[in-house]
């Protein structure tokens, strides 16, 4: 995939540039791209540094113990076929909470350890199951409260109000979630729907 | 509306910062430590998106410098015209979900040519930040247990991407302008 993204640029940019008689673009393209590469992550050092330090705090503190009181009835409510006590509902509520406080580094292995458990339940291992897929849901939406790589993206170029697209990110973001939630409901009843029909046939 | 979320948006950060080290000192947590100690591993994060943010933002730019961005850009704006979609944006809307680093790519592209607080910028910076990479987070997670049929995930990741960049386009529309 990223393959064919990555040709499919480049390639039809130089074509271009040849049929249009602007060749010397592409030099030029390509030695301003290398710079901004380079550029902008070496910008992004400081904001991802103090950014990650602030969230290794907010670890070391267990703020994602303190949140989870708050997502388990939420996560059961989303997750009805795991089992109460469960390992995977401990996993599942600790990759929510972290998701919600927005510390990506911790959610990733608490995701992929809820995904282990939850393949224990699993009856076909080479197929999702329906809490898999929620969960999938959830963090390919990924509620972000502080978008913070953003933040430092729009100090690099000189913005007047870096902070300014907080509310609108969050708003966004918020009904992205919700929007996943919701779809993921209906996907799943319509599976079920269509193996119960499968099988009364 | 307006007011209410500009003032969100001042205030977010710094309260999110001070509730972090206030909860950090509440329990009795190093914070000076716990802070370095996080904030080693944002050099390493950093540094390590260069090889891509380098492949990417060279084929963007080729793109962009070669005319071929604005072709497509004009093929477009008729319809999306209609839809009240700025056509600059949809590449990056297209590719938001497939690839982190050529979305971000894009987004830097943006800033450079309309600057990060114009409305496209504005849009840009909601819709990179306000999701993550549907396809990426989907290949990490089955990959990792072995799942080879992801069933609906796939359709529901990428319709809540949908929605999530027409949120970003009315939101920064209705609420920054």
């Amino acid at each position: 995939m990223m393959n064919v993204i990555w040709v499919t640029l480049f390639g039809v940019g130089i074509v271009v540039a040849g049929f249009t008689g602007h060749i010397e673009a592409v030099t030029a393209g390509i030695l301003n791209g290398a710079k901004d590469g380079v550029f902008v992550s070496f910008g992004l050092i400081s904001i991802i540094a103090f950014w990650l330090g602030m969230m290794k705090i907010a670890e070391d503190a267990g703020l994602v113990a303190s949140v989870s009181k708050w997502v388990r009835p939420f996560a059961r409510w989303l997750f009805p076929s795991v089992p109460v006590d469960h390992p995977a509902m401990g996993s599942l509520i600790a990759n929510m909470s972290a998701n919600i406080l927005g510390l990506g580094n911790a959610a990733t292995p608490l995701g992929l350890k809820a995904m282990r458990e939850l393949q224990e339940l699993n009856d076909k291992k080479d197929t999702a199951s329906d809490a898999m897929c929620t969960l999938l849901a959830l963090n390919t939406a990924s509620l972000t409260l502080i978008p913070a790589t953003m933040i430092g993206l729009r100090m690099e170029f000189h913005s007047t109000s870096p902070a300014g697209i907080v509310g609108a990110t969050a708003v966004a973001t918020l009904v992205a979630t919700a929007a996943a939630i919701v779809l993921d409901r209906l996907f799943r009843a319509r599976s079920r729907r269509v193996k119960r029909e499968g099988i009364t046939r | 509306m307006m007011g209410v979320l500009s003032t969100v948006s001042t205030w977010a950060l710094p309260m999110t910062l001070a509730f972090i080290l206030l909860s950090g000192v509440a329990r009795r947590v190093p914070v000076y430590d716990s802070f370095v100690t996080g904030a080693k591993e944002g050099f390493g994060t950093a540094i390590s998106l260069i090889p891509q943010l380098i492949a990417m933002m060279v084929a963007v730019s080729v793109f962009r410098a070669s005319g071929a961005l604005t072709m497509l850009v004009r093929a477009l704006d008729p319809l999306l015209h209609l839809l009240h979609f700025p056509p600059e944006l949809l590449p990056l809307a297209l590719l938001r979900p497939i690839s982190g680093s050529a979305s971000l790519a894009l987004v830097i592209d943006v800033f450079k040519i309309h600057g990060p607080d114009s409305f496209l910028g504005k849009i840009a910076s909601v819709m990179q930040g306000s999701t993550d990479t549907t396809m990426y987070v989907l290949t990490v997670y089955f990959g990792s247990v072995g799942i080879r049929n992801p069933r609906y995930a796939v359709k529901v990741g990428l319709l809540s991407d949908l929605v999530s960049v027409i949120a970003s386009v009315f939101f920064v529309t209705w609420m920054l302008q």
